[in-house]
Protein backbone atom coordinates (compact mmCIF):
# COMPACT_ATOMS: atom_id res chain seq x y z
CA UNK A 1 0.00 0.00 0.00
CA UNK A 2 3.00 2.30 -0.18
CA UNK A 3 1.86 3.22 -3.65
CA UNK A 4 1.98 6.94 -4.26
CA UNK A 5 3.96 7.76 -1.14
CA UNK A 6 6.44 10.10 -2.74
CA UNK A 7 3.96 12.19 -4.74
CA UNK A 8 2.00 12.60 -1.52
CA UNK A 9 5.06 13.62 0.51
CA UNK A 10 6.18 16.10 -2.10
CA UNK A 11 2.67 17.46 -2.46
CA UNK A 12 2.40 18.08 1.27
CA UNK A 13 5.84 19.59 1.68
CA UNK A 14 6.05 21.74 -1.43
CA UNK A 15 4.19 24.86 -0.29
CA UNK A 16 5.53 25.08 3.29
CA UNK A 17 9.10 24.42 2.20
CA UNK A 18 8.85 26.96 -0.63
CA UNK A 19 7.44 29.69 1.65
CA UNK A 20 10.02 28.97 4.30
CA UNK A 21 12.92 28.85 1.85
CA UNK A 22 12.02 32.11 0.13
CA UNK A 23 11.10 34.30 3.09
CA UNK A 24 13.08 32.85 5.99
CA UNK A 25 16.07 30.79 4.85
CA UNK A 26 17.00 33.12 2.00
CA UNK A 27 16.70 36.18 4.25
CA UNK A 28 18.98 34.69 6.92
CA UNK A 29 21.51 33.42 4.39
CA UNK A 30 21.64 36.84 2.75
CA UNK A 31 22.19 38.48 6.12
CA UNK A 32 25.38 36.47 6.57
CA UNK A 33 26.42 37.32 3.02
CA UNK A 34 25.62 41.04 3.19
CA UNK A 35 27.49 41.40 6.47
CA UNK A 36 30.67 41.36 4.38
CA UNK A 37 29.50 44.03 1.93
CA UNK A 38 29.02 47.77 1.96
CA UNK A 39 25.61 47.51 0.31
CA UNK A 40 23.34 50.48 0.87
CA UNK A 41 20.18 48.80 -0.32
CA UNK A 42 20.57 50.06 -3.88
CA UNK A 43 23.02 49.47 -6.71
CA UNK A 44 25.91 47.07 -6.88
CA UNK A 45 27.01 44.90 -4.02
CA UNK A 46 30.66 45.38 -3.08
CA UNK A 47 32.47 42.98 -0.79
CA UNK A 48 34.57 44.65 1.87
CA UNK A 49 35.78 41.74 3.98
CA UNK A 50 35.59 42.35 7.70
CA UNK A 51 35.29 46.12 7.41
CA UNK A 52 31.79 46.22 8.90
CA UNK A 53 32.94 44.29 11.93
CA UNK A 54 35.90 46.62 12.42
CA UNK A 55 33.59 49.60 12.20
CA UNK A 56 31.31 47.95 14.68
CA UNK A 57 34.17 47.39 17.10
CA UNK A 58 34.87 51.11 17.08
CA UNK A 59 31.24 52.21 17.21
CA UNK A 60 30.40 53.65 20.63
CA UNK A 61 26.68 53.31 20.01
CA UNK A 62 27.16 49.58 19.40
CA UNK A 63 28.85 49.06 22.75
CA UNK A 64 26.27 51.22 24.44
CA UNK A 65 23.42 49.24 22.86
CA UNK A 66 25.13 46.01 23.80
CA UNK A 67 25.38 47.16 27.42
CA UNK A 68 21.67 48.03 27.38
CA UNK A 69 20.78 44.58 26.01
CA UNK A 70 23.06 43.12 28.70
CA UNK A 71 21.27 45.10 31.39
CA UNK A 72 17.91 43.76 30.22
CA UNK A 73 19.34 40.26 29.76
CA UNK A 74 20.49 40.18 33.35
CA UNK A 75 17.59 41.85 35.10
CA UNK A 76 14.52 40.87 33.06
CA UNK A 77 14.75 37.12 33.81
CA UNK A 78 15.77 37.62 37.44
CA UNK A 79 13.03 40.11 38.26
CA UNK A 80 10.29 38.34 36.31
CA UNK A 81 11.06 34.86 37.58
CA UNK A 82 11.48 35.98 41.20
CA UNK A 83 8.18 37.86 41.24
CA UNK A 84 6.34 35.13 39.33
CA UNK A 85 7.66 32.38 41.61
CA UNK A 86 6.51 34.20 44.72
CA UNK A 87 3.02 34.79 43.34
CA UNK A 88 2.70 31.29 41.94
CA UNK A 89 3.73 29.90 45.32
CA UNK A 90 1.22 32.11 47.15
CA UNK A 91 -1.52 31.10 44.75
CA UNK A 92 -0.85 27.39 44.98
CA UNK A 93 0.55 26.64 48.39
CA UNK A 94 -0.03 29.89 50.24
CA UNK A 95 -3.37 28.91 51.72
CA UNK A 96 -1.75 26.75 54.32
CA UNK A 97 -2.56 23.22 55.32
CA UNK A 98 -5.90 21.87 56.17
CA UNK A 99 -6.02 18.33 57.36
CA UNK A 100 -2.50 17.93 56.08
CA UNK A 101 -3.45 19.20 52.64
CA UNK A 102 -1.80 22.26 51.17
CA UNK A 103 -3.96 24.58 49.19
CA UNK A 104 -3.93 27.93 47.45
CA UNK A 105 -5.32 31.18 48.76
CA UNK A 106 -8.91 32.06 48.13
CA UNK A 107 -9.63 33.63 44.74
CA UNK A 108 -6.45 32.23 43.26
CA UNK A 109 -8.18 31.60 39.97
CA UNK A 110 -9.31 35.21 39.61
CA UNK A 111 -5.82 36.50 40.39
CA UNK A 112 -4.37 34.23 37.76
CA UNK A 113 -6.84 35.47 35.14
CA UNK A 114 -6.01 39.11 35.85
CA UNK A 115 -2.25 38.59 36.03
CA UNK A 116 -2.18 36.78 32.70
CA UNK A 117 -4.00 39.39 30.64
CA UNK A 118 -1.04 41.67 29.73
CA UNK A 119 0.57 38.72 27.99
CA UNK A 120 -2.23 38.80 25.43
CA UNK A 121 -1.63 42.41 24.51
CA UNK A 122 0.69 43.38 21.70
CA UNK A 123 3.97 44.79 22.93
CA UNK A 124 3.34 47.70 20.58
CA UNK A 125 0.08 48.58 22.34
CA UNK A 126 1.65 48.10 25.76
CA UNK A 127 4.37 50.50 24.63
CA UNK A 128 1.84 53.15 23.64
CA UNK A 129 0.04 52.82 26.98
CA UNK A 130 3.20 53.03 29.05
CA UNK A 131 4.51 55.90 26.97
CA UNK A 132 1.57 57.82 28.48
CA UNK A 133 1.81 56.22 31.94
CA UNK A 134 5.39 57.50 32.17
CA UNK A 135 4.62 60.90 30.67
CA UNK A 136 6.84 63.52 32.24
CA UNK A 137 4.02 65.97 32.98
CA UNK A 138 0.80 65.81 34.94
CA UNK A 139 -0.97 63.96 32.11
CA UNK A 140 1.03 60.83 32.92
CA UNK A 141 -0.59 58.28 35.20
CA UNK A 142 2.32 58.15 37.62
CA UNK A 143 3.01 61.86 37.76
CA UNK A 144 -0.72 62.40 38.11
CA UNK A 145 -0.75 60.11 41.14
CA UNK A 146 2.18 61.85 42.80
CA UNK A 147 1.36 64.71 45.17
CA UNK A 148 1.14 68.15 43.61
CA UNK A 149 4.07 69.39 45.66
CA UNK A 150 6.47 67.03 43.87
CA UNK A 151 8.46 67.99 40.83
CA UNK A 152 7.20 65.81 37.98
CA UNK A 153 9.48 62.86 37.38
CA UNK A 154 11.00 62.73 33.94
CA UNK A 155 10.96 58.94 33.55
CA UNK A 156 11.65 58.27 29.86
CA UNK A 157 13.11 61.71 29.34
CA UNK A 158 15.75 61.10 32.00
CA UNK A 159 18.73 59.30 30.52
CA UNK A 160 19.51 57.67 33.88
CA UNK A 161 16.10 56.04 34.26
CA UNK A 162 14.76 55.59 30.75
CA UNK A 163 16.12 52.06 30.38
CA UNK A 164 14.75 51.08 33.77
CA UNK A 165 11.31 52.19 32.57
CA UNK A 166 11.68 49.78 29.64
CA UNK A 167 12.64 47.01 32.03
CA UNK A 168 9.64 47.74 34.26
CA UNK A 169 7.26 47.49 31.30
CA UNK A 170 8.77 44.20 30.15
CA UNK A 171 8.46 42.76 33.64
CA UNK A 172 4.91 44.08 33.96
CA UNK A 173 3.91 42.25 30.83
CA UNK A 174 5.76 39.00 31.47
CA UNK A 175 5.01 38.21 35.12
CA UNK A 176 1.49 36.86 34.59
CA UNK A 177 2.61 34.38 31.96
CA UNK A 178 5.21 32.92 34.28
CA UNK A 179 2.79 32.84 37.20
CA UNK A 180 0.54 30.62 35.09
CA UNK A 181 3.46 28.56 33.82
CA UNK A 182 4.91 27.99 37.28
CA UNK A 183 1.46 27.33 38.70
CA UNK A 184 1.01 24.54 36.20
CA UNK A 185 4.40 23.17 37.24
CA UNK A 186 3.57 23.40 40.92
CA UNK A 187 0.25 21.71 40.30
CA UNK A 188 2.07 18.68 39.02
CA UNK A 189 4.13 18.37 42.19
CA UNK A 190 2.46 15.65 44.19
CA UNK A 191 0.39 16.65 47.20
CA UNK A 192 1.96 13.88 49.22
CA UNK A 193 5.38 15.52 49.01
CA UNK A 194 4.10 18.73 50.61
CA UNK A 195 2.07 16.70 53.02
CA UNK A 196 5.06 14.70 54.16
CA UNK A 197 7.18 17.80 54.53
CA UNK A 198 4.47 19.61 56.44
CA UNK A 199 4.15 16.66 58.82
CA UNK A 200 7.88 16.87 59.41
CA UNK A 201 7.32 20.46 60.49
CA UNK A 202 8.68 22.24 57.43
CA UNK A 203 7.82 25.94 57.25
CA UNK A 204 6.52 27.71 54.17
CA UNK A 205 9.95 29.06 53.41
CA UNK A 206 11.49 25.60 53.65
CA UNK A 207 8.76 24.18 51.45
CA UNK A 208 9.52 26.81 48.84
CA UNK A 209 13.28 26.41 48.75
CA UNK A 210 13.57 22.69 49.35
CA UNK A 211 10.64 21.32 47.38
CA UNK A 212 9.03 23.80 45.00
CA UNK A 213 12.16 25.37 43.59
CA UNK A 214 14.14 22.18 42.81
CA UNK A 215 11.13 20.44 41.30
CA UNK A 216 10.36 23.42 39.10
CA UNK A 217 13.92 23.82 37.90
CA UNK A 218 13.33 22.71 34.29
CA UNK A 219 10.42 25.09 33.84
CA UNK A 220 12.43 27.95 35.32
CA UNK A 221 15.28 27.19 32.97
CA UNK A 222 12.97 27.34 29.93
CA UNK A 223 11.53 30.60 31.21
CA UNK A 224 15.02 32.01 31.59
CA UNK A 225 15.84 31.31 27.95
CA UNK A 226 12.55 32.83 26.72
CA UNK A 227 13.01 35.98 28.78
CA UNK A 228 16.61 36.30 27.67
CA UNK A 229 15.53 36.16 24.04
CA UNK A 230 12.92 38.84 24.77
CA UNK A 231 15.68 40.96 26.32
CA UNK A 232 17.60 40.81 23.03
CA UNK A 233 14.56 42.25 21.26
CA UNK A 234 12.70 45.09 23.05
CA UNK A 235 12.37 46.79 19.66
CA UNK A 236 8.69 47.69 19.90
CA UNK A 237 9.14 49.37 23.28
CA UNK A 238 12.20 51.35 22.26
CA UNK A 239 10.74 52.34 18.90
CA UNK A 240 7.39 53.51 20.27
CA UNK A 241 7.96 54.57 23.87
CA UNK A 242 11.29 56.29 24.10
CA UNK A 243 12.38 59.82 23.35
CA UNK A 244 13.88 60.04 19.84
CA UNK A 245 13.55 56.25 19.48
CA UNK A 246 16.52 55.06 21.47
CA UNK A 247 17.15 58.25 23.38
CA UNK A 248 17.50 60.48 25.20
CA UNK A 249 21.01 60.61 23.82
CA UNK A 250 21.19 56.88 23.07
CA UNK A 251 20.22 55.97 26.63
CA UNK A 252 17.77 53.29 25.49
CA UNK A 253 19.37 52.22 22.23
CA UNK A 254 19.37 48.45 21.74
CA UNK A 255 20.78 46.26 18.98
CA UNK A 256 17.39 45.68 17.34
CA UNK A 257 16.84 49.44 17.10
CA UNK A 258 20.28 49.89 15.53
CA UNK A 259 19.55 47.20 12.95
CA UNK A 260 16.23 48.82 12.04
CA UNK A 261 17.68 52.31 11.71
CA UNK A 262 20.71 51.22 9.71
CA UNK A 263 18.50 49.24 7.35
CA UNK A 264 15.68 51.71 6.75
CA UNK A 265 16.98 55.12 7.73
CA UNK A 266 20.74 55.24 7.17
CA UNK A 267 20.82 52.99 4.05
CA UNK A 268 23.52 50.82 5.61
CA UNK A 269 22.17 47.37 4.90
CA UNK A 270 25.68 45.86 5.01
CA UNK A 271 26.39 47.29 8.43
CA UNK A 272 22.94 46.32 9.70
CA UNK A 273 23.59 42.76 8.52
CA UNK A 274 26.87 42.66 10.43
CA UNK A 275 24.95 43.75 13.53
CA UNK A 276 22.44 41.00 12.80
CA UNK A 277 25.18 38.40 12.62
CA UNK A 278 26.61 39.54 15.94
CA UNK A 279 23.17 39.44 17.46
CA UNK A 280 22.61 35.92 16.18
CA UNK A 281 25.79 34.62 17.80
CA UNK A 282 25.02 36.45 21.04
CA UNK A 283 21.55 34.89 21.22
CA UNK A 284 22.91 31.44 20.46
CA UNK A 285 25.70 31.76 23.03
CA UNK A 286 23.26 32.97 25.63
CA UNK A 287 20.84 30.06 25.07
CA UNK A 288 23.63 27.48 25.09
CA UNK A 289 25.24 28.98 28.19
CA UNK A 290 21.99 29.18 30.10
CA UNK A 291 21.13 25.59 29.38
CA UNK A 292 24.64 24.47 30.33
CA UNK A 293 25.32 26.52 33.43
CA UNK A 294 21.94 25.92 34.99
CA UNK A 295 21.86 22.22 34.25
CA UNK A 296 21.33 20.10 37.32
CA UNK A 297 20.74 16.48 37.88
CA UNK A 298 17.13 15.55 37.59
CA UNK A 299 15.45 15.52 40.96
CA UNK B 1 -7.57 24.97 37.59
CA UNK B 2 -6.42 25.49 41.16
CA UNK B 3 -5.08 22.71 43.26
CA UNK B 4 -7.41 23.24 46.13
CA UNK B 5 -7.98 19.91 47.70
CA UNK B 6 -11.30 19.84 49.36
CA UNK B 7 -10.98 16.59 51.23
CA UNK B 8 -11.21 18.15 54.67
CA UNK B 9 -10.13 15.45 57.01
CA UNK B 10 -11.43 16.08 60.48
CA UNK B 11 -8.56 17.27 62.59
CA UNK B 12 -8.60 18.05 66.27
CA UNK B 13 -7.06 21.45 66.96
CA UNK B 14 -4.67 21.22 69.84
CA UNK B 15 -2.73 23.95 71.63
CA UNK B 16 0.45 24.04 69.49
CA UNK B 17 -1.64 24.02 66.36
CA UNK B 18 -3.44 27.08 67.65
CA UNK B 19 -0.20 29.00 67.31
CA UNK B 20 0.49 27.82 63.79
CA UNK B 21 -3.04 28.78 62.90
CA UNK B 22 -2.45 32.33 63.98
CA UNK B 23 0.80 32.43 62.02
CA UNK B 24 -1.07 31.07 59.07
CA UNK B 25 -3.65 33.80 59.26
CA UNK B 26 -0.95 36.45 59.25
CA UNK B 27 0.75 34.77 56.32
CA UNK B 28 -2.53 34.53 54.47
CA UNK B 29 -3.22 38.21 55.02
CA UNK B 30 0.16 39.17 53.67
CA UNK B 31 -0.29 36.85 50.73
CA UNK B 32 -3.57 38.52 49.81
CA UNK B 33 -2.04 41.94 50.21
CA UNK B 34 0.75 41.08 47.80
CA UNK B 35 -1.64 39.52 45.30
CA UNK B 36 -4.05 42.45 45.42
CA UNK B 37 -1.13 44.80 44.95
CA UNK B 38 -0.09 43.05 41.74
CA UNK B 39 -3.68 42.84 40.50
CA UNK B 40 -3.92 46.63 40.91
CA UNK B 41 -0.57 47.14 39.18
CA UNK B 42 -1.79 44.99 36.29
CA UNK B 43 -5.27 46.39 35.89
CA UNK B 44 -4.51 50.00 36.92
CA UNK B 45 -2.96 51.26 33.68
CA UNK B 46 -5.76 49.64 31.64
CA UNK B 47 -8.47 51.19 33.78
CA UNK B 48 -6.70 54.51 33.53
CA UNK B 49 -6.70 54.28 29.73
CA UNK B 50 -10.45 53.68 29.69
CA UNK B 51 -11.13 56.60 32.06
CA UNK B 52 -8.87 58.96 30.12
CA UNK B 53 -10.65 58.11 26.87
CA UNK B 54 -13.70 60.02 28.12
CA UNK B 55 -11.78 63.04 29.33
CA UNK B 56 -10.95 66.26 27.56
CA UNK B 57 -7.34 67.28 27.12
CA UNK B 58 -7.66 69.77 29.96
CA UNK B 59 -8.95 67.11 32.28
CA UNK B 60 -6.14 64.76 31.33
CA UNK B 61 -3.55 67.38 32.17
CA UNK B 62 -5.24 68.18 35.48
CA UNK B 63 -3.66 65.19 37.18
CA UNK B 64 -5.92 62.99 39.32
CA UNK B 65 -5.63 60.13 36.84
CA UNK B 66 -8.33 58.00 38.42
CA UNK B 67 -10.93 60.72 38.82
CA UNK B 68 -14.11 60.11 36.87
CA UNK B 69 -14.55 62.19 33.72
CA UNK B 70 -16.85 65.21 34.10
CA UNK B 71 -19.02 64.18 31.18
CA UNK B 72 -19.46 60.92 29.37
CA UNK B 73 -19.55 61.24 25.64
CA UNK B 74 -18.63 58.85 22.90
CA UNK B 75 -17.28 61.61 20.70
CA UNK B 76 -13.68 60.58 21.20
CA UNK B 77 -14.61 57.08 20.12
CA UNK B 78 -16.24 58.32 16.95
CA UNK B 79 -13.16 60.32 16.09
CA UNK B 80 -10.91 57.35 16.86
CA UNK B 81 -13.04 55.13 14.65
CA UNK B 82 -13.41 57.59 11.74
CA UNK B 83 -10.59 60.08 11.65
CA UNK B 84 -7.94 57.88 13.20
CA UNK B 85 -9.18 54.90 11.15
CA UNK B 86 -9.14 52.46 14.06
CA UNK B 87 -12.06 50.63 12.50
CA UNK B 88 -10.17 50.11 9.30
CA UNK B 89 -6.98 48.96 11.04
CA UNK B 90 -8.97 46.62 13.21
CA UNK B 91 -10.62 44.97 10.21
CA UNK B 92 -7.30 44.82 8.37
CA UNK B 93 -5.83 42.93 11.33
CA UNK B 94 -8.80 40.58 11.47
CA UNK B 95 -8.52 39.80 7.77
CA UNK B 96 -4.76 39.26 7.76
CA UNK B 97 -4.74 37.13 10.90
CA UNK B 98 -7.70 35.00 9.76
CA UNK B 99 -6.06 34.12 6.47
CA UNK B 100 -2.54 33.75 7.78
CA UNK B 101 -3.46 31.62 10.78
CA UNK B 102 -5.57 29.37 8.56
CA UNK B 103 -2.64 29.11 6.15
CA UNK B 104 -0.15 28.48 8.95
CA UNK B 105 -2.27 25.70 10.39
CA UNK B 106 -2.92 24.05 7.02
CA UNK B 107 0.65 24.12 5.75
CA UNK B 108 2.20 23.67 9.18
CA UNK B 109 0.19 20.56 10.00
CA UNK B 110 0.72 19.11 6.52
CA UNK B 111 4.48 19.45 6.81
CA UNK B 112 4.54 18.32 10.45
CA UNK B 113 2.48 15.25 9.63
CA UNK B 114 4.68 14.14 6.75
CA UNK B 115 7.85 14.80 8.73
CA UNK B 116 6.58 13.00 11.81
CA UNK B 117 5.09 9.88 10.25
CA UNK B 118 6.77 9.14 6.93
CA UNK B 119 10.35 8.05 6.46
CA UNK B 120 11.98 9.31 3.29
CA UNK B 121 15.34 10.54 2.14
CA UNK B 122 15.96 14.03 3.47
CA UNK B 123 13.28 13.89 6.14
CA UNK B 124 15.65 14.89 8.95
CA UNK B 125 17.27 17.62 6.87
CA UNK B 126 13.92 19.28 6.14
CA UNK B 127 12.83 18.89 9.77
CA UNK B 128 15.98 20.46 11.19
CA UNK B 129 15.86 23.20 8.58
CA UNK B 130 12.46 24.20 9.92
CA UNK B 131 13.30 23.80 13.59
CA UNK B 132 16.57 25.71 13.34
CA UNK B 133 14.43 28.73 12.44
CA UNK B 134 13.59 28.93 16.14
CA UNK B 135 17.17 29.93 16.93
CA UNK B 136 17.21 33.01 14.69
CA UNK B 137 15.91 36.36 15.92
CA UNK B 138 13.45 37.71 13.32
CA UNK B 139 14.83 41.23 13.27
CA UNK B 140 18.38 40.23 12.32
CA UNK B 141 17.28 39.75 8.68
CA UNK B 142 15.08 42.84 8.20
CA UNK B 143 17.03 44.27 5.27
CA UNK B 144 17.21 41.10 3.18
CA UNK B 145 13.55 40.33 3.92
CA UNK B 146 12.54 43.78 2.73
CA UNK B 147 14.49 43.41 -0.51
CA UNK B 148 13.19 39.91 -1.21
CA UNK B 149 9.65 41.26 -0.98
CA UNK B 150 10.53 44.31 -3.00
CA UNK B 151 12.00 42.23 -5.83
CA UNK B 152 8.91 40.05 -5.90
CA UNK B 153 6.61 43.07 -5.92
CA UNK B 154 5.08 42.00 -2.61
CA UNK B 155 5.79 45.09 -0.56
CA UNK B 156 2.70 46.78 0.81
CA UNK B 157 0.41 43.90 -0.18
CA UNK B 158 -1.73 41.73 2.05
CA UNK B 159 -0.68 38.52 0.34
CA UNK B 160 2.96 39.44 0.91
CA UNK B 161 2.35 40.08 4.58
CA UNK B 162 0.30 36.91 4.93
CA UNK B 163 2.94 34.74 3.28
CA UNK B 164 5.63 36.20 5.53
CA UNK B 165 3.48 35.61 8.62
CA UNK B 166 2.99 31.99 7.57
CA UNK B 167 6.68 31.46 6.80
CA UNK B 168 7.83 32.88 10.14
CA UNK B 169 5.20 30.90 12.09
CA UNK B 170 6.15 27.57 10.53
CA UNK B 171 9.18 26.65 12.69
CA UNK B 172 7.32 26.61 15.97
CA UNK B 173 4.13 25.19 14.48
CA UNK B 174 5.99 22.31 12.86
CA UNK B 175 8.18 21.70 15.90
CA UNK B 176 5.14 21.46 18.15
CA UNK B 177 2.82 19.53 15.83
CA UNK B 178 5.45 17.02 14.67
CA UNK B 179 5.97 16.01 18.29
CA UNK B 180 2.20 15.76 18.61
CA UNK B 181 1.62 13.65 15.49
CA UNK B 182 4.35 11.27 16.65
CA UNK B 183 2.39 10.37 19.77
CA UNK B 184 -0.75 9.35 17.86
CA UNK B 185 -1.28 5.56 17.72
CA UNK B 186 -0.26 3.66 14.60
CA UNK B 187 -3.00 1.03 14.73
CA UNK B 188 -5.76 3.27 13.38
CA UNK B 189 -3.41 4.53 10.74
CA UNK B 190 -2.70 0.98 9.58
CA UNK B 191 -6.34 -0.04 9.69
CA UNK B 192 -7.25 2.89 7.45
CA UNK B 193 -4.50 1.90 5.01
CA UNK B 194 -5.83 -1.66 4.88
CA UNK B 195 -9.30 -0.27 4.18
CA UNK B 196 -7.82 1.51 1.21
CA UNK B 197 -7.81 5.11 2.41
CA UNK B 198 -5.45 7.34 0.48
CA UNK B 199 -2.68 9.22 2.30
CA UNK B 200 -4.43 12.53 1.82
CA UNK B 201 -7.74 11.22 3.06
CA UNK B 202 -6.10 9.63 6.07
CA UNK B 203 -4.58 12.97 6.98
CA UNK B 204 -7.75 15.03 6.70
CA UNK B 205 -10.28 12.52 8.00
CA UNK B 206 -8.37 10.55 10.60
CA UNK B 207 -5.24 12.32 11.74
CA UNK B 208 -6.51 15.89 11.92
CA UNK B 209 -9.50 15.00 14.13
CA UNK B 210 -7.24 12.91 16.37
CA UNK B 211 -4.80 15.79 16.77
CA UNK B 212 -7.54 18.26 17.67
CA UNK B 213 -6.26 19.27 21.10
CA UNK B 214 -2.79 20.03 19.80
CA UNK B 215 -4.19 21.90 16.83
CA UNK B 216 -6.37 24.07 19.07
CA UNK B 217 -3.43 25.06 21.31
CA UNK B 218 -1.18 25.96 18.46
CA UNK B 219 -3.94 27.80 16.60
CA UNK B 220 -4.48 30.04 19.61
CA UNK B 221 -0.75 30.52 19.92
CA UNK B 222 -0.53 31.63 16.27
CA UNK B 223 -3.60 33.88 16.40
CA UNK B 224 -2.22 35.77 19.38
CA UNK B 225 1.28 35.92 17.97
CA UNK B 226 0.19 37.17 14.55
CA UNK B 227 -2.39 39.60 15.93
CA UNK B 228 0.32 41.17 18.07
CA UNK B 229 2.97 41.30 15.36
CA UNK B 230 4.44 44.77 14.92
CA UNK B 231 7.89 44.43 13.39
CA UNK B 232 6.93 42.50 10.25
CA UNK B 233 4.05 44.78 9.19
CA UNK B 234 6.25 47.78 9.93
CA UNK B 235 8.82 46.44 7.47
CA UNK B 236 6.39 45.22 4.81
CA UNK B 237 3.50 47.69 4.83
CA UNK B 238 5.37 50.80 3.74
CA UNK B 239 5.25 52.86 0.59
CA UNK B 240 2.53 54.82 -1.12
CA UNK B 241 -0.92 54.43 0.37
CA UNK B 242 0.39 52.03 2.96
CA UNK B 243 -1.47 53.78 5.76
CA UNK B 244 -4.71 52.44 4.30
CA UNK B 245 -3.46 48.89 4.77
CA UNK B 246 -1.85 49.08 8.19
CA UNK B 247 -2.71 46.56 10.84
CA UNK B 248 -3.91 47.59 14.29
CA UNK B 249 -0.55 47.67 16.08
CA UNK B 250 0.91 49.95 13.41
CA UNK B 251 -2.16 52.18 13.41
CA UNK B 252 -2.11 52.65 17.17
CA UNK B 253 1.61 53.34 17.22
CA UNK B 254 1.09 55.95 14.54
CA UNK B 255 -1.81 57.62 16.36
CA UNK B 256 0.46 57.81 19.36
CA UNK B 257 3.06 59.74 17.36
CA UNK B 258 0.42 61.97 15.77
CA UNK B 259 -1.29 62.66 19.08
CA UNK B 260 1.92 64.26 20.27
CA UNK B 261 1.74 66.85 17.50
CA UNK B 262 -1.96 67.54 17.59
CA UNK B 263 -2.46 67.09 21.32
CA UNK B 264 -5.38 64.74 20.80
CA UNK B 265 -4.68 62.49 23.69
CA UNK B 266 -8.26 61.43 24.33
CA UNK B 267 -8.51 60.09 20.77
CA UNK B 268 -5.44 57.98 21.45
CA UNK B 269 -6.95 56.66 24.67
CA UNK B 270 -10.21 55.88 22.88
CA UNK B 271 -8.27 54.04 20.18
CA UNK B 272 -6.40 52.08 22.84
CA UNK B 273 -9.64 51.20 24.59
CA UNK B 274 -11.16 50.02 21.32
CA UNK B 275 -8.19 47.74 20.77
CA UNK B 276 -8.19 46.34 24.32
CA UNK B 277 -11.92 45.70 24.82
CA UNK B 278 -12.28 42.94 22.18
CA UNK B 279 -9.28 41.21 23.70
CA UNK B 280 -10.84 41.31 27.15
CA UNK B 281 -14.09 39.90 25.77
CA UNK B 282 -12.35 37.08 23.92
CA UNK B 283 -10.15 36.40 26.92
CA UNK B 284 -13.12 36.29 29.28
CA UNK B 285 -14.74 33.62 27.14
CA UNK B 286 -11.72 31.50 26.26
CA UNK B 287 -9.30 32.20 29.10
CA UNK B 288 -8.63 28.54 29.86
CA UNK B 289 -7.84 27.68 26.27
CA UNK B 290 -5.81 30.83 25.80
CA UNK B 291 -3.69 30.21 28.88
CA UNK B 292 -3.17 26.61 27.80
CA UNK B 293 -2.34 27.61 24.23
CA UNK B 294 0.18 30.27 25.09
CA UNK B 295 1.98 28.20 27.71
CA UNK B 296 1.93 25.11 25.49
CA UNK B 297 5.29 25.95 24.01
CA UNK B 298 7.05 26.17 27.33
CA UNK B 299 5.73 22.98 28.91
CA UNK B 300 6.13 20.59 26.05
Amino acid sequence: MRHGKYPFIIGFLAVPVALYAVFVVAAYVQTFQLAFTSWSGFGVIKYVGFENFEKLWNDDLFWKSLRHNGFLLLLLPIATIAIALVFAFLLNVGGGTKGGMTRGVRGSKLYRVIFFFPQLMALAIVAVIFGRVFSSDKSGMLNGLFPDSWQPWLFLADDRWALTCILVVLVWQAVGFYVVLFSAGMGSIGEEIYEAAALDGATKVTLFFRITLPLLWNTIQTGWVYLGIAAFDAFALVNIMTVDRGGPDGATSVLAMMIYRNTFEYSQVGYASALGVVLFFLTLTFAALTLRVTRRDAV
Amino acid sequence: MSNVTTMDAPVKVSAPQEKTRRELKAFNGLAHLALIFWAVVTAGPLLWVVLASFKSNTEIFLGEPFALPSTFSLETYLSAWDQAHIGRYFLNSVFVVLVSTAGTMLFGSMAAYVLARYSFVGNRIVYYLFVSGLAFPTFMALGPLFHILKNMGLLNTYHGLIMVYIAYSLPFTIFFLAAFFKTLPHEIDEAATVDGASHTRKFFQIMMPMAKSGLVSITIFNIVGQWNQYLLPLVIMQGQGADQKWVLTQGIANISTQAGYHAEWSTLFAALTLSIIPMIVVYAIFQRQIQAGLTAGAVK
